[in-house]
């Protein structure tokens, strides 16, 4: 496919909710789009470029071409590239289209899509000592884009304290969510790093000793690391912790962690883009290099040590902090702010950044250069380098890059690069016995659902009955019969929540099956289940959700300490 | 001035039973608070915790002369668990030494209130013991055989008689019930308090609200008790501190592990039934619907023992009494369903109160009393498992006995403090366990049980070699155990499925074992065993062992003795092999749960000499015993060296080179009486021993064998366990052991005196092996052990432990044998002639089978041969 209707990242800008809902059967829409998309005409009615940056930087697998419950994108087939089939492909899709069908799926189809990528971690039980503030986390992703363009991280640090949490949301392909998945963390884990520890580090690489381990990664086995770059990633890292070590003028200060993200960001921002320029000899690896700087990606990164929580973000995912409140009901505390044309203190920024004659080209129909919706992002080069280096870097490139419209193009009114940063905005919050719990969650589920009612459902979920109201005969009367009654209730009424075993899952199946009064309908879940792959990304964005469950007791206890 | 205070407590709490506010009784107090008397600075014994076990063991060791007692409570008296307590106190146990303490406590309160003018609220009820199922029959039924003969009546009734007994009851579904008509409930707080008191005025100083921060220790030995108001010096410690008795424990500098942890407990009252219930409606329990109900004040109070339990406390952090803990009413709601199934008239009764309390359980469901093996002088009596009423008054007696008089009159081994090590003490460990063992309260208790939590702790090296070939495990002490070898095309039933009272599904796997072991070889990984290495720089070691242990211990080097080490009155304090291994070392291997009664019973009676060292190698050594008439073969081929009996006599230990490896410990003795070799193993060589000893096996049919096989096999030669055929009340004279004990050798030893003595008078018990005549391994129940023996219809003891013998197709039980005097009950001489002449039956569960009695194993046993015109084919397989 080369076109898509609503790329919300880049290029038209088509609000995916402004569109229809299909009414009842699946061809409805697409007959009513097809055409459209066929002919590739998008871009030439609204004379704005269309880039086909999906498929074209990444492009999808082949391989289950008569099935439209591609759920999990296979690694093997994210990674490599075969623009050449994209005829192939675009062939089968059609078939699929001109085939009417009208089907539902079976609610245990529903479930094995929503959990196909759920994962859960828990904090080790209670041992006694190190107790940590968190209990454990669950995480989930709904893909929308073929192959899903969002990333998901959650790693323990092991030489200092804390756990990292993050969700990272791609755009013109994965390569770029990818790679900041696999490599962000360790940055700022050595930003953590003492400089003994770094420098032992450092003594261990040169004298071909084993490593400290840094982190301890929690992963889903569809999370994949690249294995050919990672030695190109491991020399990178450790040219930033030698520098730090360089650095270093011996008085030992405390690491400030804002500073330390901070850092972490920029550092592997401008390692992503140095690569680029420096190429590698071997084809492979010299391709994706490029692809991940050409390609972008927003990061929210929650770092959480005791009671101090650090969330870090670049873009328009968002971490929100879930209170109970002393009544038992729940609010909703924003820890990051959305770096897109919603916020007045980014477009302030954008325009202090860049000379006046730009103010208004700088942010057109609320995206950065009239392009791209999140205003600070990975990768990006083409918002970042000037045409110069843009232009040498695509010709000594190879063929692939060459042939790609979409790198090739140089965005309008380009006067003044670098038009955008990866440096995030760091928020610190000292975690209370009220805040129980933390969403990350990729933007796909804030323009679903309101930031009040997602704390609403997690709250609820992870409470689970215990604090649905607590039942309490206090002085009222009640009969045996009576509370047998009302607690049979409640419990067939629970057992639907506990469908789910993962609140991010729980989560997902209520921003994409909610009917208008707040319920999950059956029957619009599994149609937005079963829509093709070429149109799940007009109703919905993908989606990626960590939720964050905190110890209360814990948090408590560090609050009495004081 | 002490005495009036408690007694004007207890008057104010009489009228407001536990579960109402205290707040009268905190005001009444409060007053005689003020005057906060001065701690004494010493005592012969302080006691730690103010509710049913620490007023009873105060009670109990005043009566027996102990003055110089005072006892601490942190809170106020019986305001922890004991408060809270459901008050039904029950004889219906399934361990005869729990029944023998509720039938004690029952007998106590029940003339308590005589005898200190405090009301009490003993009322007898009796108690109802519904079976929906007839394996929960089964299990009622062996319980009323074991309380009928030492005297607790009760009996086996028809669901129409239960109908009658109890007329809100729904008896639908049941197939019979137990009847037990002398329980009774009880104000268990008030019986802390009626307790208290007695002590109070036999002399014993209370003090409530004053904590005791930890325990102090010196050399070994309780030197006194830090408490918040100033240090006590003392020579005895009590730790009776219930739910707060781990963390006190480990308050020490030299901590006590005192394995228990709590879980929620909930328990529903309601207002009284339109016609108030009568206050000696009998109470319930519906261990398959999981709930007991009683009366209470006209109406119901009804909780129970449900299959997912809380566990609370785990960090520690603990109020002080026990309140204020969350009514749960979702997780009621099973039992509550339960309830209202068992009573629906309940339906339109009203709801008083759900009651939250928890309460202790340990790791094998069975209370922990005795003193530390670490710390002389400090005694624990904790972990009732919900049953502190029912134990509190006879664990007091045995606790006390065991303070004045060094032993408990019972043995009560099984609820031994050293039964646990310090394995068992960790937090995630009794977390983990205790969430198995609530619910186990009313489940179906059945043989062989194994617990399914806290697993995989200590095992063998070859733990992995030989679960990948089929074998399943048991625990014992922790350690991890193969029972038998699942061969790789047989299934066996799941867990729950497999429980049963009948021929268990895994009969014709052992016997396969068994059959092995008498026609080829196997292998048993038996590395649990507890070994201790005893050396020394002359001869202090030989001297030592000599006074310590029955039998003579100077052999020749090379040789192996058995032995035990007996306490002053003969009984056995352990049960062991002993090899010397030169002239002044020795090797001693005992029984795997010995491993810390046994190192505190040689710590308390060896010298403190700087030349005699002793040590736990138990982890050093990994033990394979190959049994089997091939043994030989096997071990000669992997040595070079001939292993003949001319070459190596039976009972004879030498370090000898097996496969690569050197300094292989190998004993000719298997524990079962059959032809092989033990082999101590220094564990770097385990796997390559054991991969060696496989592969030469081959060819002669070698195989893996478990613990059930071994059991098999030693039952059918009578060869009694410590722990679990003989006690430390049982001398080697009354278990067939003469010949094991030195008496004629004029050499002293401990317990002697107490031999000679009996041997001129005779012993009043016999270890005894039956073989079950008319028992159909197939259709009939098996026995298990607890059977009572009955001789000419007269019952005279119980069995201790029994297999199925492969060889003799019977079933073989081992259990003692008295005489008990027609007129008077009293024990009297028992004779060989005795039990020669006299008519046995086995009662296994109601059910009574012809036994015929053995004072020595069958010595057929011990030449059997294949004949010739028997062989066949398949001898040639490998097995």
């Amino acid at each position: 496919m080369c076109v898509c209707p609503g790329p919300r990242r880049i290029g038209i800008p088509v609000r995916s909710s402004s569109l229809p809902l299909f009414s009842d059967a699946m061809p409805a829409p697409t007959q009513l789009f097809f055409p459209l998309i066929r002919n590739c005409e998008l871009s030439r009615i609204y004379g704005t470029a269309c880039y086909c940056h999906h498929k074209h930087l990444c492009c999808s697998s082949s391989y289950i071409p008569q099935s439209q419950l591609r759920y999990t994108p296979h690694p093997a087939y994210a990674t490599f590239c075969r623009p050449k089939e994209s005829w192939w492909q675009y062939t089968q899709g059609r078939r699929y289209a001109s085939t009417p069908q009208k089907f539902y799926l079976t609610p245990p189809q529903v479930n094995s899509i929503l959990k196909a990528n759920e994962y859960s971690f828990k904090v080790p039980e209670f041992d006694g000592k190190n107790v940590s503030s968190i209990l454990g986390f669950d995480s989930n992703q709904l893909p929308a884009n073929a192959p899903i363009e969002d990333r998901r991280s959650a790693a323990t640090c092991l030489q200092t304290r804390g756990m990292l949490l993050g969700v990272f949301d791609g755009h013109a392909g994965c390569a770029c969510s990818q790679a900041v998945s696999e490599r962000l963390f360790y940055y700022i884990a050595v930003s953590l790093l003492p400089h003994e520890t770094l420098l032992e580090i450092e003594n261990a690489v040169e004298s071909g000793r084993a490593l400290l381990p840094i982190l301890q990664w929690h992963k889903h086995p569809n999370d994949y690391f690249s294995k050919e770059a990672s030695k190109l990633y491991f020399n990178s890292l450790r040219t930033y912790w030698q520098e730090l070590i360089d650095l270093n003028t011996g008085e030992s200060t405390d690491i400030d962690v804002k500073e330390a993200l901070i850092n972490a960001f920029k550092r592997l921002d401008n390692d992503i883009s140095l690569e680029a320029q420096v190429g590698d000899p071997n084809s492979f690896l010299n391709y994706l290099v490029l692809r991940v700087a050409f390609s972008g990606a927003t990061a929210c990164v929650a770092h959480v040590d005791g009671v101090d929580l650090h969330v870090a973000n670049t873009g328009d995912s968002r971490a929100m902090l879930g209170v109970q409140e002393e009544d038992g009901s729940w609010s909703a505390v924003t820890l990051s702010n959305d770096h897109n044309a919603q916020n007045e203190r980014e477009l302030e920024r954008l325009k202090l950044e860049h000379p006046k004659s730009e103010a208004k080209s700088v942010v057109k129909q609320d995206r950065l250069l009239g392009l791209l919706m999140p205003f600070r992002a990975f990768g990006d080069v083409k918002f970042k380098w000037s045409i110069d280096l843009q232009k040498r870097v695509i010709e000594s490139g190879p063929d692939q890059l060459n042939d790609n419209e979409y790198t090739k193009f140089i965005p309008p009114n380009y006067h003044t690069p670098p038009y955008l940063t990866a440096e995030p905005e760091v928020t610190y919050h000292r975690l209370r016995p009220q805040d129980k719990f933390l969403v990350l969650a990729t933007d796909g589920l804030w323009e679903t659902m309101h930031r009040q009612d997602v704390v609403r459902i997690v709250g609820e979920y992870l409470t689970g009955m215990h604090h649905q109201q607590p039942i309490a005969v206090g002085g009222y009367k009640v009969t045996l019969g009576q509370m047998h009654g009302l607690l049979t209730e409640r419990r067939t009424k629970m057992s639907s929540v506990f469908e789910d075993q993962n609140a991010a899952t729980h989560l997902i199946r209520h921003a994409v099956g909610n009917n208008e009064f707040g319920t999950v309908d059956h029957e619009r879940l599994s149609k937005m289940l079963s829509l093709p792959e070429e149109l799940a990304r007009m109703y919905r964005d993908d989606i990626t959700i960590i939720v964050v469950q905190f110890n209360s007791h814990v948090v408590g206890a560090y609050q009495n300490r004081e | 001035m002490m005495f009036y205070r408690l007694l004007s407590i207890v008057g104010r709490q009489r009228a407001s039973p536990g579960w109402q506010n205290w707040s009268s009784a905190r005001n009444s107090t409060s007053a005689a608070e003020a005057r906060s008397m001065a701690l004494p600075t010493q005592a012969q014994v302080v006691i730690c915790g103010g509710g049913i076990t620490g007023t009873s063991v105060a009670y109990h060791l005043s009566k027996m002369g102990w003055k110089d007692i005072v006892l601490l409570e942190q809170g106020r008296l019986a305001a922890g668990s004991t408060r809270f307590c459901a008050g039904i106190l029950s004889t219906a146990r399934h361990l005869t030494i729990e029944q023998k303490m509720a039938d004690y406590s029952n007998k106590l309160y029940h003339q308590l209130e005589q005898e200190t003018g405090i009301q009490t609220g003993y009322t007898r009820t009796g108690s109802i013991f519904l079976a929906q199922t007839q394996d929960r029959l089964i299990s009622l039924k062996r319980i009323n055989a074991g309380l009928n003969v030492i005297g607790i009546p009760s009996e086996i009734i028809s669901p129409k008689k239960v109908a009658e007994l109890h007329h809100l009851l729904n008896v639908h579904d049941l197939v019979g019930a137990m009847h037990v008509p002398e329980d009774a409930v009880v104000s268990s707080a008030d019986v802390a308090l009626a307790l208290a008191s007695a002590a109070s005025q036999n002399g014993v100083q209370i003090y409530d609200r004053t904590s005791v921060l930890h325990v102090m220790v010196k050399k070994g030995q309780v030197t006194g008790v830090e408490t918040d108001k100033g240090p006590i010096e003392c020579q005895y410690f009590v730790n009776c501190a219930g739910q707060w008795a781990y963390e006190l424990g480990l308050s020490n500098e030299e901590p006590v592990s005192i394995p228990l942890h709590a879980c929620e407990h909930f328990y529903l009252l309601t207002r009284p039934l339109e016609t108030p219930l009568q206050s000696s409606t009998p109470n319930i329990v519906d261990a398959d619907g999981r709930i007991y109900i009683r009366n209470w004040q006209g109406g119901i109070l009804s909780g129970g023992f449900e299959k997912n339990p809380k566990p609370i406390f785990t960090e520690g952090k603990n109020q002080l009494e026990i309140q204020n803990l969350q009514e749960d009413w979702d997780h009621f709601e099973p039992l509550l369903s339960s309830l209202l199934r068992r009573m629906p008239e309940l339906e339109t009764l009203e709801i008083m109160k759900l009651v939250n309390c928890p309460e202790t359980f340990t790791p094998d469901m069975r209370c922990i009393m005795g003193e530390s093996p670490a710390v002389q002088g400090y005694f624990v009596l904790a972990g009732m498992n919900s049953a502190g009423l029912s134990f509190g008054g006879g664990a007091g007696k045995y606790l006390a006995e065991w303070m004045v008089h060094g032993y408990p009159s019972e043995n009560v081994w099984e609820l031994d403090l050293k039964r646990f090590g310090a394995l068992q003490s960790s937090r995630t460990f009794l977390r983990h366990r205790v969430m198995e063992v609530m619910p186990l309260m009313y489940d179906l208790k059945v043989p062989r049980w194994d617990f399914q939590t806290g697993r995989q702790l200590r095992t063998s090296p070859l733990y992995d070699r030989l679960d990948a070939q089929g074998a399943r495990w048991m625990e014992k002490h922790g350690f991890e155990r193969p029972k038998y070898f699942v061969p790789p095309d047989k299934d066996l039933l799941a867990l729950e499925q497999s429980k049963t009272f009948y021929k268990p599904d895994w009969f014709d796997i052992v016997e396969s074992e068994v059959k092995c072991c008498k026609e080829a070889v196997c292998v048993i990984d038996m590395s649990s065993f507890t070994k201790f290495e005893i050396t020394s720089t002359g001869d202090q070691a030989l001297e030592v062992l000599q006074y310590l242990f029955s039998n003579d211990l100077d052999v020749p080097v090379g040789h192996i003795v058995h032995t035990g080490m007996l306490n002053e009155g003969g009984g056995y304090e352990n049960d062991c092999s002993i090899a010397r291994l030169n002239k002044r070392s020795f090797f001693m291997i005992s029984p795997t749960d010995q491993q810390v009664h046994c190192w505190a019973w040689l710590k308390k009676h060896m010298p403190k000499d700087s030349n005699l060292l002793l040590e736990d190698v138990t982890w050093k050594y990994t033990a394979l015993n190959l049994i089997g008439p091939r043994a030989v073969d096997v071990l000669s081929e992997l040595s070079y060296a001939p292993m003949t009996p001319d070459h190596f006599p039976s009972l004879f230990c030498k370090e000898m080179s097996v496969g690569y490896a050197n300094g292989i410990r190998v004993m000719s003795m298997t524990h079962t009486g059959e032809p092989g070799f033990m082999l101590y193993i220094p564990i770097e060589y385990a796997l390559h021993v054991y991969n060696e000893v496989m592969s030469v096996g081959q060819k002669y049919g070698i195989r893996n064998a478990g613990y059930y096989a071994l059991r098999s096999l030693r039952i059918e030669k009578f060869f009694a366990f410590w722990g679990q055929d003989i006690n430390n009340l049982t001398t080697p004279l009354e278990c067939g052991r003469e010949s094991r004990v030195k008496l004629e050798k004029g050499m002293d030893f401990i317990g002697r005196d107490a031999l000679l003595q009996q041997k001129q008078n005779g012993v009043y018990k016999r270890l005894t092996m039956f073989i079950l005549d008319d028992h159909d391994s197939d259709l009939d129940l098996w026995p298990w052990w607890g059977e009572p023996i009955y001789r000419n219809g007269q019952y005279v003891g119980k069995t201790t432990s029994s297999a199925y013998s492969y060889s003799l197709e019977r079933h073989v039980c081992l259990g003692f044998v008295h005489n008990f005097s027609e007129d008077t009950g009293e024990e009297q001489v028992v004779t060989a002639d005795f039990i020669n002449r006299g008519e046995y039956e086995i009662d296994i569960a109601g059910y009574r089978f012809q036994a015929k009695a053995k004072l020595y194993p069958v010595a057929s046993l011990f030449t059997q041969k294949r004949r010739k015109d028997d062989m066949e084919l398949s001898d040639l397989h490998g097995k």
